[in-house]
């Protein structure tokens, strides 16, 4: 994979992440190429793209688009299970999943993404160990913001 | 002013749960006190964070937004600038603000050693921020870089997983080259400890991975490689998948020392085919066992060909069964991730068996599976079996069965709603054909061009033009179908395509009267475009005879059915008509008249344009003085043109890249059949050369006079552009002009008809600094334009070059290099960029050479010969006698001697025909003097000697010098003297 990025409808980059050395004008350039291209797709119309010498695979999810570039041979289809796996991971992380929670917890997605694929290949493909990983990190921190929400939305529901 | 954040807050936030609003607000007015006390903040330190983050999504427009930023941008400064230290929570707070203002779009210029400094923490929090920072932020060429090296450094040598970890993601996320030249030792050796956990184990697999495709150079081969290999072997299937993705990248390098790895993936992939759904626990996808590694075990046994073990292969072929088997096996969930993830390894076993394409009964199945997935009602599957089948048509098992769902195809090109899979069609359709359904395909190709996306209508003109060509039986047909081309996608008609035409009508005398026929007819419409006209006007001009017996066509209705288009064409297509006019005065001196009338007019002879006006002048002079004879030979008919590989393929080619329909092409040549007459085979020549030829017959019709004079200048002329034209496969290094600057600095390196590649440069003892010139010599911009040297013992810094080169315009490079130790290896640049629809990819070896960091050493006679007996032991001298190519002038050879980089020293032999030099190699490590002399013999005898060190590598690399000396004195040495004797000799000397 060469690069990966979450976009919004109204096309605001959400999260980015890029597996070539790229100048931020290049990246900026690109962006901007490929969140135009996928956002004038119809619904219906095949998840991928070809596009330079690359293949862009995308998939929407609510109000948030994810969007994958891989080499030309690389297999789209489990291309797109690769976004839907992290699409998993980050629900049951953040219990039902928003854009306001990658937003806000912007450096979660990131390290959840960082556990999942690294170099643009992916490293754990078992939800159970990546979230595992995950928590045991959160439980290094001295009183993470996510504990502190999930002890009070747990108090909260009853 | 409060109240209002707190307004716009609730009403972005009324999206998600109550609750965080609560917090929000709660927290929100507490930070109006700031000098509240401080356990609230340690105790929710993220909270106001991201209170704070929620103001900015917040802000109304966009210029509030940005002077909110703005605003914040100057406290964090303030803070880090202040006097009293921060503590490890707040730089982690203010690094983390700095983060997500970048993520919104914003730059950022500063905060960068902040990040840095949070490295060192041994808070996890603090560190975790830190390398995000720097993994989002820092670009490979930062100051910060040994900095950040150190703190990863600490981190891979601290023994704990998470730290570890951290750092290993860190590398991986910015595999930079100065991290590649830090880890390129230590993370194989973290890789296949036999202590390391799985997580880092993973993980360094990965981070080698990406260290590997950005320095592959950096990357020991060595004993852990083997050591790899048996990862495939792991307990834990998270290692296996990280593993195998390693091993592909370093198979595709080196695939003999992976060879070990087609068996172990064989065993590995038949264990998980034939499990149960369950046995794999969570590597169970949707019912699908491990589909991410059986992909990728796939995609490694594509780096090789079939196993050869009978046993190996068996059991291959029982996976790949087992594989197509389930495909037919009903669903065992509705979920399109389930079928999502069945299909990707189905497809990935589909391109393995495609890969090996040996066995008949296997690509036939696989043909069928996807005949029943073109119909399927998910367009990602329809897609993908159109781009896969079109693979399966290059195979000679699975052709016919390909070509059984042709109807299907056909319909698909009608109806699908998505441009992408319409384009796939197409080339389906292009795949396909072959001799027996090529008149049906070129129809349906040519219906779907009238409605097609303007996109790839250039794509499909050429593709009708191949198909027309290869498989055209009867050339009435042919000439047809390119009319058609011109008539419904004109615009989209490249010159090679009408070239093309022409070339054939003149090669082929059995459709020469029809062409003429249908051209005449076809330029009866009132509106046609320019290269109608062009094609006309040229079929005419030669074979315009051929039709003159029809009153309905003759010559002077053919005269003004030409003319009355000429006023609307551009300058080009004028001069091509006027060239069509004067071949008129000799195929029919009825009309003589009335053509010089047209060539007198001012419009013609005071033509603005040079070439008009030339032409005109010159014709009408020409057709004056001429006698009846002279103008035929002048102006006869054109002769055939050589037989060359179609231009239009070329082109085709090129706009594809060099990927699966060059193969496509070649896999099946021998099923197509060359229009241009007898011949079968297809002769390959520079793809531009039918261009030049063509051009060149167009402006000098007039040579044909003498037919050896225009064969001669025509030759010439492709030699001229063959040199400059290497029809070179896009991975070789192109060394060609590389002994040139052997004994030179400056000049053009590479040259081919789209780029110009020139080099200044300057060395002064082991240090050099390099100028390449990119010059764009097209009218188009060269996108994504990048060059990078790969180098081992050179250290290279290069300033990065600028993605777009316009057309016409120059770019520059400077490369600044360190010699480091003696190498015989010259570095290799590779250039890409994207010209057109295709990328370039060209690899040129440039000429940095050991010699270059000679330094010149003058000695007298008695020093000289003192050190030449001192260096005499065998393995400190390399000898050689070579003939010279050319005979040889002193002066030249001097000047030779000299640009290597020796001093030339003046009457210190005592045979003055010798030639003796001096110098000292400068690298960073070592100083090695060397001595050379260049004994001429008029006679017969001459050799070329080198005393050199008792250093192995310099010993060799000097030979490689050696070589190149002979090279360019035999090359350009003028003189009497065929053999040279040159005797090198050099002493090794530790710096200091």
């Amino acid at each position: 994979m060469r690069f990966m990025l979450l976009f919004s409808r109204q096309g605001k980059l959400r999260l980015q992440k890029w597996y070539v050395p790229l100048s931020d004008p290049q990246k900026k350039k690109i962006s901007r190429e490929v969140i135009q291209m996928v956002l004038a797709r119809k619904p219906k119309m095949c998840s991928f793209l070809e596009w330079r010498d690359l293949k862009i695979v995308y998939k929407r999810y609510a109000s948030l688009y994810f969007c994958c570039a891989v080499e030309d041979q690389e297999n789209e289809l489990i291309t797109l299970e690769i976004i839907h796996r992290y699409v998993e991971l980050l629900d049951k992380y953040f219990g039902s999943v928003c854009e306001l929670d990658i937003i806000f917890n912007f450096e979660k997605a990131y390290y959840i993404l960082d556990e999942f694929i690294l170099g643009g290949e992916a490293q754990e493909t078992s939800k159970k160990i990546v979230l595992k990983a995950i928590e045991q990190a959160d439980m290094l921190q001295e009183v993470g913001p996510i504990y502190f929400m999930k002890a009070f939305s747990a108090r909260w529901a009853i | 002013m409060l109240n209002m954040t707190v307004i716009y807050f609730i009403s972005y936030l009324y999206l998600r749960t109550s609750l965080k609003l609560m917090f929000a607000f709660c927290l929100h007015s507490d930070e109006g006190l700031s000098k509240h006390p401080v356990s609230l903040e340690t105790l929710y330190p993220s909270i106001k964070i991201k209170v704070y983050f929620a103001l900015f999504i917040s802000g109304k427009s966009k210029e509030a937004e940005i002077k909110r930023i703005n605003k914040e941008l100057a406290n964090i400064r303030s803070k880090f600038k202040g006097d009293k230290a921060l503590d490890g929570y707040s730089k982690k707070k203010y690094v983390c603000k700095l983060l997500f203002i970048f993520l919104l779009g914003h730059d950022i210029d500063f905060g960068h050693m902040e990040a840095v400094n949070l490295l060192s923490s041994n808070k996890y929090t603090e560190k975790q921020i830190g390398y995000l920072f720097i993994s989002v932020l820092v670009n490979s060429n930062s100051d910060l870089i040994r900095l950040i090296n150190n703190a990863i450094k600490n981190d891979l040598s601290s023994r704990n997983p998470t730290f570890m970890n951290l750092a290993l993601h860190c590398i991986a996320n910015v595999g930079s080259r100065e991290m590649a030249e830090a880890f390129a030792a230590e993370v194989p050796r973290i890789l296949v400890a036999g202590d390391t956990m799985d997580s880092v184990k993973q993980s360094a697999a990965l981070c080698l991975l990406r260290l590997n495709r950005t320095s592959p150079d950096l990357i020991p081969m060595g004993e852990w490689t083997s050591r790899v290999v048996h990862l495939l072997n792991d307990q834990h299937l998270g290692v296996v998948t990280a593993a195998t993705s390693l091993i592909i990248t370093l198979a595709q390098k080196n695939p003999d020392d992976f060879k070990t790895s087609v068996s172990l993936a064989v065993a590995r992939l038949s264990r998980i085919v034939t499990s149960a759904s369950t046995d794999l626990q969570d590597y169970t996808y949707y019912f699908v066992a491990a589909p991410w590694l059986s992909v990728k075990l796939l995609r490694l046994l594509q780096c090789y060909p079939p196993p050869e073990d009978a046993a190996i292969r068996g059991r291959l072929t029982e996976c790949l069964e087992t594989i197509l088997n389930k495909a037919q096996e009903p669903p065992k969930s509705k979920k399109v991730q389930h079928s999502n993830a069945k299909n990707a390894v189905l497809f990935e076993a589909i391109s393995l068996i495609i890969h090996h394409d040996s066995e008949p009964t296997l690509l036939v199945r696989a043909c069928n599976q996807l005949g029943q997935f073109l119909q399927h009602r998910e367009t990602n599957l329809r897609y993908l079996a159109l781009e896969s089948m079109c693979m399966l048509a290059s195979s000679e098992f699975s052709h016919e069965a390909v070509k059984t769902h042709i109807e299907t195809v056909i319909n698909a090109l009608k109806t699908e709603r998505d441009v992408s899979v319409r384009q796939r069609a197409v080339d389906l359709l292009y795949a396909m054909c072959d001799r027996s359904n090529a008149k049906q395909i070129v129809a349906e190709m040519l219906s779907y061009l009238e409605t097609a996306d303007y996109s790839i209508r250039e794509e499909i003109v050429l593709k009708v033009a191949i198909l027309a060509e290869k498989y055209a039986v009867d050339y009435t047909w042919y000439v047809d179908t390119i009319l058609n081309l011109i008539r419904i996608a004109g615009d989209y008609v490249s010159e090679e395509v009408w070239y093309r035409v022409i070339q054939i009508v003149i090669n082929r005398d059995d459709v020469q009267g029809y062409a003429a026929k249908t051209v005449f007819e076809a330029l009866q419409a009132p509106a046609c475009h320019e290269n109608l006209v062009k094609v006309g006007g040229y079929i005419l001009g030669e074979f315009g005879n051929l039709i003159a017996g029809d009153p309905r066509s003759s010559p002077l209705i053919q005269f003004n059915l030409l003319h009355s288009k000429f006023h609307l064409c551009s300058v080009p297509t004028r001069a091509l008509l006027l060239s069509a006019y004067v071949k008129f005065i000799n195929l029919f001196p009825e009309v003589k008249g009335t053509i010089q009338e047209v060539l007198r007019a001012d419009s013609q002879l005071r033509n603005a344009d040079v070439e008009l006006q030339q032409r005109a002048v010159e014709y009408l002079r020409l057709s004056c003085i001429a006698s009846t004879d002279i103008l035929a030979t002048v102006l006869e008919e054109m002769p055939p043109f050589p037989e060359r590989e179609s231009s239009i393929l070329a082109k085709l080619k090129k706009k594809k890249g060099s990927g699966t329909v060059s193969d496509m092409e070649d896999s099946r040549k021998e099923r197509s059949t060359n229009v241009n007459g007898s011949n079968d085979h297809i002769v390959t020549t520079s793809p531009s050369s039918d261009l030049l030829g063509l051009g060149h017959t167009q402006a000098a019709a007039l040579n044909s006079a003498s037919p050896p004079v225009t064969s001669n200048a025509a030759s010439l002329l492709v030699d001229v552009f063959t040199e400059s034209l290497p029809v070179v496969p896009p991975t070789s290094i192109i060394e060609e002009n590389f002994s040139r600057f052997v004994c030179k600095n400056n000049g053009v390196l590479y040259e081919n008809q789209l780029l110009q590649i020139g080099l200044k440069s300057e060395f002064r003892q082991n240090l050099g600094r390099m100028y390449v010139f990119y010059g764009n010599k097209t009218t188009t911009q060269f996108l994504n334009f990048s060059a990078s040297l790969v180098c081992q013992d050179l250290n290279i810094h290069t300033t990065p070059a600028d993605p777009v080169v316009d057309g016409g315009a120059q770019l520059q490079q400077v490369f600044n290099i360190e010699c480091l130790l003696d190498f015989v290896e010259a570095p290799v640049l590779s250039v890409h960029f994207r010209y057109g629809g295709s990328m370039q990819n060209i690899s040129i070896r440039l000429p940095i050479t050991l010699n270059k960091f000679f330094q010149p050493t003058e000695m007298t006679s008695q020093e000289f010969f003192q050190r030449w007996k001192q260096l005499g032991a065998p393995q400190q001298e390399v000898q050689k006698i070579f003939k010279a190519k050319h005979s040889m002038d002193t002066e030249v050879t001097k000047a030779k001697i000299i640009g290597f980089g020796t001093a030339l020293l003046d009457g210190v032999d005592p045979n003055p025909s010798n030639f003796v030099g001096a110098g000292v190699i400068h690298t960073k490590t070592i100083q090695v003097g060397c001595l050379l002399r260049l004994e001429p013999n008029t006679q017969a005898q001459a050799s070329c000697s080198v005393k050199r060190t008792h250093i192995h590598a310099a010993l060799y690399t000097l030979m490689t010098i050696n070589c190149n000396i002979d090279y360019c004195s035999t090359d350009i040495s003028k003189g009497k003297i065929k053999i040279f004797k040159c005797i090198f000799k050099s002493q090794h000397s530790q710096n200091k």
